[in-house]
């Protein structure tokens, strides 16, 4: 409920913010709103809202895939976390345009590098997160799992990802705001589609408009993603957490 | 082979075990240490609190590997251990802690040893929910759940009350019998060792060995509070005459 009084106060600050401004520069939420229906009715919004969302998925999941590997190998064993950690300081340093500059420079303007370069930017982050997951593994379940001999599938199952489930699931929802972040500027510069590249025709034809349109249905759909899959997989892995103790002995 | 000539299921010879004491030094905690425990026999390596019992307990598990001597177990036998904590699982239930141990276990057979520790009701339960006590039960089902040729239970009766201890040490009592199997506790409680097993070890101090070795002759069930008491006496004799050596 406040979370619906809170976008309406959003929507009459926009609207009452539009009334003294100009309207090239600062366009009403009706406006914007037809705009949207616009492209939506013409079809363009829902393809590059569906190359923009595809873009986001694959960079997304080869940062986590290989971040999660890289971040559980690096928490686990004290060597490679000497061996690599420096250069886990130099990418997290790294600035987004440049690796995506010299993605483009290295692949040329194609979909591997615009995917490569965004997953590499969301990799360290991945890796810094895995990595604390993988050093706040309980030693004694370890050790419980050695003397019960599992195997290594039920010991990854039972065990392991259950503990790394919160790491996931924080690395998850950082991940996911700053990949469809970084995916729209590598649209920008080096894509013909995709909700990065209508932005850019619409800054280059000054059309706020445009820009609005393409804008909020992708934070929309983003706040989707966030509401329906990330926040009850939180709630799924973490369930077991919120139960009260019961039973003082044996009675 | 065993003292009484029964085939020994589990032969330790430990000729020494060190550790790094806080300043980085060398410490021996076990010197020429040796037992072994006949098929179906319960044992009770006794001790005082830090001689080294845990670590005993930690290198027959195989979670402790770097010491000089060997222990021998029959090839591909399974061990089940009962940790002084419970080690469960918090985000699986008590039934799937106990699939999670032994997958092969049939759910009759899970559900007969939930039934043998009144945990039944809390089948669904999670770990966070049960007291230390129920989560005891559920770690003590959990090893027997594997079958296991050995049971290892480190002090399992440690920060429970007398009542709550009592009762445990009846129903692992009634299990051992009832299964037959070969189990070995260390302790640093006489009363419970005398209660549990069929032959106790006691440790001397650090470095820890089997200063002696008492045999319980009456079964269990059989024996009376004065046979008890008569035992727990020669046990501390033996013990005072550890010290004194």
């Amino acid at each position: 409920m406040i979370r619906l009084l809170s976008l309406a106060l959003l929507l009459a600050f926009w609207q009452g913010a539009a009334l003294f401004s100009d309207p090239r520069r600062l366009p009403g939420p009706l406006p914007v709103f037809e705009a949207i229906a616009h492209e939506a009715e013409s079809g363009a919004l829902f393809t590059n809202l569906a190359a923009t969302l595809a873009r986001v998925a694959a960079a997304f999941l080869l940062a986590m895939s290989l971040g999660a590997a890289l971040g559980y190998a690096m928490g686990r064993r004290r060597a490679l976390d000497r061996l690599f950690d420096p250069w886990l300081v130099i990418l997290l340093n790294l600035p987004a345009l440049v690796v995506i500059v010299l993605a483009y420079l290295w692949a040329g303007l194609t979909e591997a590098a615009a995917v490569g370069a965004v997953a590499l930017n969301k990799l360290p982050n991945a890796i810094v997160v895995m990595r604390e997951g993988a050093r706040a593994l309980d030693h004694e379940l370890d050790e419980m799992a050695d003397v019960f001999r599992l195997r290594p599938a039920a010991r990854l199952r039972h065990i392991v990802l259950p503990q790394l489930a919160p790491y996931i699931a924080a690395a998850t929802r950082s991940g996911l705001s700053l990949v469809w972040k970084i995916v729209l500027v590598v649209e920008l510069i080096g894509r013909s589609n995709g909700v990065g590249f209508e932005i850019n025709m619409a800054f280059q034809l000054f059309d706020v408009r445009l820009l609005l349109a393409y804008a909020i249905p992708f934070v929309l759909l983003m706040l989707a993603v966030e509401t329906l899959l990330v926040q009850p997989f939180e709630r799924h892995v973490s369930r077991w957490r919120r139960r009260p103790a019961r039973g003082q002995g044996f009675a | 082979m065993s003292r009484d000539g029964a085939a020994a299921l589990l032969e330790v010879r430990v000729s020494h075990k060190d550790y790094l004491s806080g300043g980085g030094r060398p410490q021996r905690a076990l010197e020429n240490l040796g037992f072994s425990l006949p098929v179906g026999r319960a044992g009770a390596v006794v001790g005082p609190s830090g001689c080294g019992k845990t670590t005993l307990l930690r290198i027959i598990a195989g979670l402790d590997t770097e010491f000089s001597g060997a222990v021998t177990l029959p090839a591909g036998g399974r061990l089940g251990m009962v940790f002084q904590e419970p080690r469960l699982l918090p985000w699986r239930s008590v039934i799937d802690n106990l699939r999670v141990a032994a997958p092969q276990a049939s759910e009759e057979a899970l559900a007969a040893l939930l039934a043998a520790l009144e945990l039944k009701e809390h089948a669904q339960h999670f770990p966070g929910e049960l007291s230390l006590g129920l989560a005891r039960r559920v770690a003590i089902a959990r090893a027997l759940a594997i079958e296991p040729d050995l049971l290892l239970l480190d002090e399992p009766f440690v920060s429970l009350d007398d009542a709550l201890a009592r009762d445990l040490r009846a129903r692992i009592a009634a299990l051992i019998d009832e299964r037959h199997v070969t189990t070995l506790i260390v302790t640093h409680d006489l009363r419970e060792a005398i209660e549990l097993a069929d032959v106790i070890f006691l440790l001397s101090p650090r470095p820890a060995r089997v200063g002696a070795t008492l045999d319980v002759a009456t079964p269990r069930r059989l024996m009376t509070r004065e046979a008890a008491d008569a035992l727990e006496a020669r046990a501390r004799r033996e013990i005072e005459a550890m010290r004194g050596r």
